[in-house]
């Protein structure tokens, strides 16, 4: 491949992630009012299209045609870039995150993914603690007290869950030997006894599975651990002060953000793309990798949906407790103990 | 009296601490309550509820009406238990009138008294686990509550302020089938708080939240005038329903639900029970409901019927004399209790002979009750202080009034 076919197909492939990713966060919002709705006895979303499928799309023109209020009391630079930041982060972090096997075009042929980068996992937490910038910042910014205390509750969160987020993912690492989000994938195929699949969560990982799916709600600053924005106590928190698009881009890169640790919690324990074959080659091939790896990515979402249809909101320093006290012991239990049998074992 | 303290300047000229002003315009003060909290970080160091900005003057007004034009302000009080104070008020007046109500009214009111705590009680229990952040059990609580509003439009043809109590006993008789949906809602009520209960009562997190947070002891609760599951729940065995009865609850077996510890999770306890045993009282009002008239055999006082009006000169003249220039009440003062989903409900009501009363005044339980807040709250966190203002239930229309 060429130099110009590279830098192409990369573009489109860029354009074309940004597409999928956007609709998905759209409705994901649309499903989570739907299923919530449900759960509550509500219908959720019926006006807008049928079964309210254009309510996403509706949701997003009130918002760009929302008036854009910057009060005079926030400091600006910050405050315009610290929603941006949020944004971005999300969004890019999604950019290794394979989803299927290469699509081969007679000799062309091209990871569905934007690069395979060999420290694909390294890159995604990189850029989802980077993340954090903009909650901190949003809450300084804005100048305001609700804001100050959610910006603050926020970075004490995500920095603490960040260690035993990361810490529950190196099992995986030992028993993968890799740092590319593809090999990772690799390395689960096959079944024991022929139906259970040898998914990581299957291998023994299902503790640090958990640690990394009660870090990663914390990190994703959704309930029951959304005190960031605990809107019974701080109003809103960090985004109190934020109105319009600004507002716009808080909520699309939480919604990203859940995205992009369904689709991490999906690769990293469930198997990525794999699944039952059948069928002709085209199929196995494309279709019903990217099929099952979708499937398996809603259901996370779902889970997520769930969750917050159930349960109320930790305190502060309950959150605190929690990761500090269980969830970090427990990550740090799991590492010793999976690296011990792997070393035993070779 | 610290909390009484005026609002502090802004800079309070220490470095560690800076305050926090919570509402009136807040998600979680239940209305217009401010609160002023001093904060260190999360940390709560002092903190001051100011109240008034729901003040409706309405204790005034009553001093222009008519005694049967005050019913309908009545429930614009706490606009949560509107037939509550429809009830204490009538009987307040029907004392100073010496009125005799005959025992259909009497039950039929206790029955509608049961329906309004079920239904105060759901607006509190819904808001208050939304404050905590579990969001389904508030939709949850609306849709029974939606079934006893529905119930009230059928008796009364309004969903809140239903004016259904009146002098003298009901304003209009039950319509037809009234009893068989209330029978049928009493039926399956209590599947439906086990629902709330299954999301709540044994969650951890809601444990976390509400074991051990915003205690406060028997002593403190008397010496602050709490009352109600406030009271109770820190366990003085106090309920006006069973101590001084009223309307005809002597005839009711009932449970007064009671808490040892005091905290946020006893007085949810207390509530939940108190939703299951006002159906237990409903359902005794059902069975033993007694034949006869609604309103009391007193022509200067209730407005006759419509049919009478009609047919009888009498009935016509005291509906004109009673409409135009009201009943004169003997000159004297009185004060009621009844026991309101928030505690004790207190009117004093002043009669100097004429048609109007020479002052009402009303004792607000979450007046008293909310009183307890900062000894709740002090010392402890930001996120304690909106689960202990949620277990107070406080209605900013009764406090202000």
């Amino acid at each position: 491949m060429n130099v110009q076919t590279y830098i192409i197909v990369s573009l489109v492939k860029i354009v074309l992630t940004i597409f999928i990713l956007l609709t998905a966060v759209a409705y994901s919002v649309w499903l989570e009012r739907k299923v919530v709705g449900h759960m509550q006895n509500r219908w959720g979303p019926t006006r807008v299209g049928p079964f309210g499928l254009l309510q996403p799309l509706a949701d997003g023109l009130k918002f760009i045609f929302k008036e854009d209020l910057t009060p005079p009391h926030v400091y600006k630079p910050l405050y315009i870039a610290a929603p941006m930041l949020a944004v971005v982060f999300a969004l890019t972090s999604i950019s290794v995150i394979p989803i299927g096997n290469a699509i081969t075009v007679g000799k062309f042929s091209t990871p569905l993914q934007i690069t395979d980068v060999n420290i694909g996992l390294l890159v995604v937490l990189g850029i989802t603690s980077l993340g954090v910038y903009g909650v901190a910042l949003a809450g300084w910014s804005s100048n305001s007290k609700y804001s100050l205390l959610g910006g603050l509750r926020a970075s004490a969160q995500m920095v603490s869950y960040e260690i035993s987020l990361g810490l529950s993912l190196i099992g995986v690492l030992i028993l993968s030997g890799s740092l590319s989000l593809r090999e990772i994938v690799l390395a689960q195929q096959g079944t024991y006894f022929g139906f259970i699949p040898r998914w990581f969560f299957f291998q023994g990982q299902c503790f640090a599975f958990f640690v990394y799916l009660t870090s990663a709600y914390a990190e994703t600053n959704r309930i029951p651990f959304d005190l960031p924005e605990a809107e019974t106590e701080l109003v809103a928190g960090y985004h109190t002060e934020y109105s319009s698009m600004k507002f716009a881009m808080f909520f699309m890169a939480e919604y990203a953000n859940m995205i992009t640790v369904a689709c991490l919690a999906t690769i990293l324990f469930f198997g990525g793309w794999l699944g039952p074959m059948f069928g002709p080659a085209w199929l196995q091939q494309t279709v019903l990798p990217v099929l099952y790896f979708i499937a398996k990515v809603f259901v996370f979402i779902f889970v997520y949906i769930w969750v917050r249809g159930t349960l109320p909101r930790f305190r502060y320093d309950q959150l605190m407790a929690f990761g500090w006290k269980y969830l970090l012991p427990l990550a740090i239990a799991n590492l010793v103990i999976t690296a011990l049998i792997v070393a035993l074992r070779s | 009296m610290s909390h009484l303290a005026p609002t502090p300047a802004l800079d309070t000229g220490q470095d560690r601490t800076m305050i926090l002003n919570m509402g009136p315009q807040h998600p979680s003060t239940h209305g217009v309550l401010r609160v002023i909290l001093e904060i260190d970080g999360e940390n709560v160091v002092r903190i001051m509820p100011d109240i008034g900005y729901l003040h409706t003057g309405i204790e005034k007004t009553c001093e222009a009406k008519f005694y049967q034009q005050v019913v309908p302000l009545t429930d614009r009080i706490d606009y949560l238990c509107p037939l509550t104070n429809n009830l204490c008020y009538a009987l307040a007046v029907e004392k100073l009138l010496g009125l005799e109500i005959p025992p259909r009214a009497q039950w039929l009111r206790v029955l509608l008294n049961e329906l309004t705590r079920i239904n105060s009680h759901l607006v509190w229990l819904g808001t208050h686990a939304l404050d905590i952040g579990a969001m389904t059990v508030f939709l949850y609580c609306f849709r029974e509550r939606e079934d006893i509003l529905r119930l009230f439009e059928m008796i009364s043809g309004q969903r809140m302020m239903t004016s259904y109590f009146r002098i003298g006993g009901l304003a209009l008789a039950p319509p037809l089938g009234f009893f068989e949906r209330v029978r049928e809602f009493a039926k399956r009520f209590p599947a439906r708080v086990d629902e709330y209960e299954n999301l709540l009562t044994s969650n951890p997190i809601w444990g976390m939240r509400t074991k051990g947070v915003g205690t406060i002891t028997a002593e403190d609760a008397i010496a602050l005038g709490a009352s109600g599951p406030t009271l109770r729940g820190s366990g003085v065995d106090f309920d006006l329903r069973r101590d001084m009865p009223y309307s005809a609850y002597e005839n009711f077996k009932f449970k007064v639900p009671l808490g040892k510890n005091g905290d946020v999770y006893t007085r949810y306890l207390c509530r939940v029970q108190e939703l299951r045993e006002s159906n237990a009282i409903v359902q005794q009002c059902l069975d033993g409901m007694p034949e006869g008239p609604i309103k009391a055999d007193a022509p200067k006082v209730v407005l006759p019927d419509r049919e009478k009006m009609k047919t009888q000169m009498e009935a016509l003249i005291y509906h004109f004399k009673i409409i135009t220039e009201g009943f004169a009440v003997p000159a004297g003062e009185v004060y009621q209790a009844i026991e309101s989903p928030r505690g004790e409900m207190g009117y004093y009501v002043v009669s100097d002979g004429t048609a109007k009363p020479y002052r009402v005044h009303m004792r607000a339980a979450c007046l008293a009750n909310l009183q307890a807040l900062p000894k709740m709250c002090e010392g402890r966190l930001l996120a304690d202080v909106v689960a202990a203002i949620g277990s107070i239930d406080i209605v900013l229309g009764e406090i202000d009034r």
